[in-house]
C-alpha cells in the first residue's frame, strides 16, 4: 500500500539517461529536469522528432489519467491551452516500471516572472488570452482546476499563454481534486469545489491578484471577500479592474467569454478615457435612459387605455341617463 | 460492479499511543471489517520522533490506508488529499479485482497497454465521484495537541467542503480520545454536515493519555452499530449501485 511521508523526489535521473518505452520502443534522451513535484517530474528530452517534454510519475493511475485528459484536449481543433499529447508508455528503469508520457515542449518563462520582468501592463493582456483558451476548454466540458502562475508559461515566440500541468483538469460537474489554496474559492469561503466554469474564473481573478502581489498572503477571516477587494483597491494596476474582479470573485460570471468581454471593454475604454473623458459610459446610460423612457411610455399607454374605457362608459351612461330623462319630454 | 459504501477512519494524532493494545493490530482488525485507516501525523515546528513516525506509518499500513506527516499549517490540504488518495486506492483495488476476473491472475492497470488504461481510469474516476463515503474522524486530544486543535477543526471543515462537492453521499462522525470520562468519546454522530463541529471544537479539553488502540476499536464498533441500524431501515441509505466496465 502507498505511504509517503518523505518529501524526497524519486526522480533524479542525470542528463543523458535514455528512456526507452516498453510498449512502443521509442527512445528519449533526457536533457534537463524542468520541474519536480510530489507525484513525479518533467524533463526536457530529445526524441527522433525533436525536443519534447517527458513526464514520469509515481502512480500509473495518475499518469494514465493525465495523459487521457491531454489526449482529449489535444483532439479538439484550434489553439489548445495545454501542450499537445504525443504518447504514453512505461519505462523499465532497472527492476522498476515507471509510467511516463510525452508531450509538446513549450519553452518560455513562467507567468509570474514574465510579468514581474516586463511590467504589470502585460497581466491584463495575458489574462484576456487565458480567458479565450478557457472558454474553449469549458466548451469541451472540462475545467482547468489548478490554475496558478506556476502552471502557466508565456510561450516564446509569440508571447502566448500556455498551461503546462494538466493534473488538475476536471470534468464539469465533478469535484475539483487538485487545487492550491490561494487560488481555491473554497479556501476563501467563496464557493464550493464543484467543477464549473466559475471555479476557474475565480482562480483567474486570483492569478491577477497574485501577479500584483507576488508573495501572496493568507486569509484573515472565514469570508475572504472584503480582504481580497481591499487588496485589489490598494494596488495601482489592479484597481481599474475592480468591477471585473469583484464579479469574478463573487461567482458572477457564468462563462469565460463574459469576463473576457468585460476585461476588454475596461482596457479599451480606459485608453479612450484619456482622449475624451466620455465615450463608453454615456452610451450605456443612453441605453438605460431609453429603456426607462420606453417603460414609462408603456405605462402611459396603459393609463390612456384605462382612461378611454372610463370615458366611453361614462359617455354611454350619460346617453343612457340622458335618454331616460329625455323620454318624458 | 458493486462498490457499496466506502468506509474510512481518519486518525489525526501527534505522537505515540501509550495506553491499551497495539494500534496497528486494531488497524488490521478494521481492515478485516472493510474499513480503511488513514493516519495524519501533525507536528509543530519540531520533527516528530522516530518512534511516533514509525507507529503512524505502521497503523496506516496494516489499516490498508495512507499516512502522511505534516506541519500544522499544511493540514487542510493534506487531510483532503489523503482522504482522496485512500478512496482512489480502495476503488482501484476493487477495479483491479474486477480486472483479474476478466484478464486472469496478472490483471491490473499496470498490465494493460497505456492506450487502454484511460478507460479503466475513467471507471475509477466515476466511482470516486459517485460512491457513498462514511468517514469516522478520530482526533487525538492529548495535552500536546492543544495548540493544533483550531487547525484540525479548519481542516475538517475544509474536508467536508471538498467531499460535499462530489455527487456521492457523505456521512461523517467525530470521536476524540481521551474523552472526559472514557477512553474515547463521541463528539458528533453520523451526519452529512460537519459544520456543527465549529461550535463544539473550541470548547474541547485536552490532556491525559493517548489510547490510540482502544480508540480504533471503538471506531470499528461505531461503524458496526451503523450497519445494524441500517439493517432495520433498509430503505434509507443502504444504496448500492451496479456499474459495469
Amino acid at each position: 500500500m502507498m505511504t509517503d511521508n518523505t518529501l524526497k523526489n524519486p526522480f533524479n535521473d542525470p542528463p543523458g539517461t535514455v528512456v526507452t518505452g516498453k510498449w512502443h520502443k521509442n527512445r528519449y534522451r533526457l536533457l534537463k529536469r524542468l520541474g519536480a513535484g510530489a507525484n513525479g517530474a518533467v524533463y526536457l528530452a530529445e526524441s527522433a522528432a525533436g525536443p519534447v517534454a517527458l513526464k514520469v510519475g509515481v502512480s500509473t493511475a495518475q499518469v494514465a489519467s493525465e495523459s487521457s485528459v491531454l489526449k482529449t484536449i489535444s483532439k479538439a481543433r484550434g489553439q489548445s491551452l495545454g501542450p499537445s499529447f504525443l504518447e504514453a508508455d512505461d519505462w523499465e528503469r532497472g527492476r522498476e516500471i515507471i509510467p511516463f508520457y510525452v508531450m509538446e515542449y513549450i519553452d518560455g518563462p513562467d507567468l509570474l516572472s514574465f510579468v514581474t520582468g516586463k511590467g504589470f501592463s502585460w497581466a491584463a493582456v495575458l489574462v484576456i488570452q487565458l480567458l479565450s483558451d478557457l472558454q474553449h476548454l469549458h466548451e469541451q466540458g472540462w475545467i482547468f482546476g489548478d490554475l496558478k502562475p506556476e502552471n502557466l508559461l508565456v510561450g516564446t515566440p509569440g508571447n502566448r499563454i500556455r498551461c503546462i500541468d494538466p493534473g488538475g483538469m476536471t470534468k464539469i460537474g465533478r469535484s475539483v481534486k487538485e487545487f492550491t489554496e490561494f487560488f481555491d474559492r473554497g479556501y476563501w469561503g467563496l464557493g464550493s469545489r464543484k467543477a464549473e466554469p466559475s471555479y476557474d474564473l475565480f482562480s483567474v481573478a486570483m492569478v491577477m491578484i497574485n501577479l500584483a502581489y507576488p508573495n501572496r498572503f493568507l486569509k484573515k477571516q472565514a469570508n475572504g471577500f472584503p480582504q481580497l477587494m481591499a487588496a485589489v483597491r490598494q494596488h495601482a494596476g489592479l484597481c481599474k479592474f475592480e468591477a471585473v474582479l469583484r464579479k469574478a470573485l463573487g461567482g458572477g460570471y457564468r462563462t469565460a467569454f463574459e469576463m473576457r468581454q468585460d476585461m476588454l471593454m475596461l482596457l479599451t475604454s480606459h485608453r479612450e478615457k484619456k482622449k475624451a473623458k466620455t465615450t463608453h459610459r454615456p452610451e450605456k446610460s443612453k441605453l438605460g435612459q431609453s429603456r426607462a423612457k420606453r417603460r414609462r411610455f408603456r405605462k402611459f399607454k396603459k393609463f390612456m387605455a384605462a382612461m378611454m374605457i372610463i370615458l366611453m362608459i361614462s359617455v354611454l351612461y350619460w346617453y343612457y341617463t340622458y335618454g331616460q330623462i329625455s323620454i318624458p319630454f | 460492479m458493486n462498490a457499496g459504501t466506502l468506509k474510512q477512519i481518519l486518525l489525526i494524532t501527534d505522537g505515540c499511543s501509550n495506553q491499551g493494545g497495539d494500534p496497528a493490530a486494531a488497524a488490521a482488525l478494521a481492515r478485516e471489517a472493510g474499513i480503511t485507516i488513514n493516519v495524519i501525523g501533525v507536528m509543530e515546528r519540531d520533527i516528530i520522533d522516530e518512534k511516533g513516525a514509525a507507529e503512524i506509518q505502521n497503523i496506516a499500513m496494516s489499516g490498508g490506508g495512507v499516512s502522511q506527516i505534516v506541519y500544522t499549517k499544511q493540514l487542510s490540504q493534506t487531510v483532503q488529499m489523503v482522504t482522496r488518495k485512500a478512496m482512489t486506492q480502495t476503488i482501484q483495488g476493487i477495479v483491479n479485482k474486477e480486472l483479474k476476473h476478466i484478464l486472469g491472475s496478472n490483471g491490473s492497470i499496470e498490465a494493460l497497454p497505456p492506450e487502454k488504461r484511460g478507460d479503466v481510469l475513467e471507471v475509477v474516476d466515476e466511482l470516486g465521484e459517485t460512491v457513498d463515503l462514511d468517514i469516522l474522524v478520530l482526533v487525538d486530544t492529548s495535552a500536546s495537541m492543544k495548540p493544533k486543535l483550531e487547525t484540525v477543526k479548519e481542516a475538517l471543515l475544509d474536508l467536508s467542503l471538498s467531499l460535499n462537492a462530489r455527487m456521492g453521499n457523505n456521512q461523517f462522525s467525530v470521536f476524540i480520545f481521551p474523552g472526559k470520562r472514557k477512553e474515547t468519546e463521541k463528539l458528533l454522530d453520523w451526519t452529512p454536515k460537519l459544520e456543527s463541529l465549529a461550535a463544539i471544537f473550541p470548547k474541547l479539553q485536552t490532556g491525559g493519555i493517548t489510547p490510540t488502540g482502544p480508540a480504533i476499536h471503538e471506531a470499528i464498533r461505531h461503524f458496526d452499530r451503523k450497519r445494524k441500524l441500517r439493517g432495520y431501515h433498509t430503505h434509507d441509505d443502504g444504496q448500492y449501485f451496479e456499474e459495469s466496465i
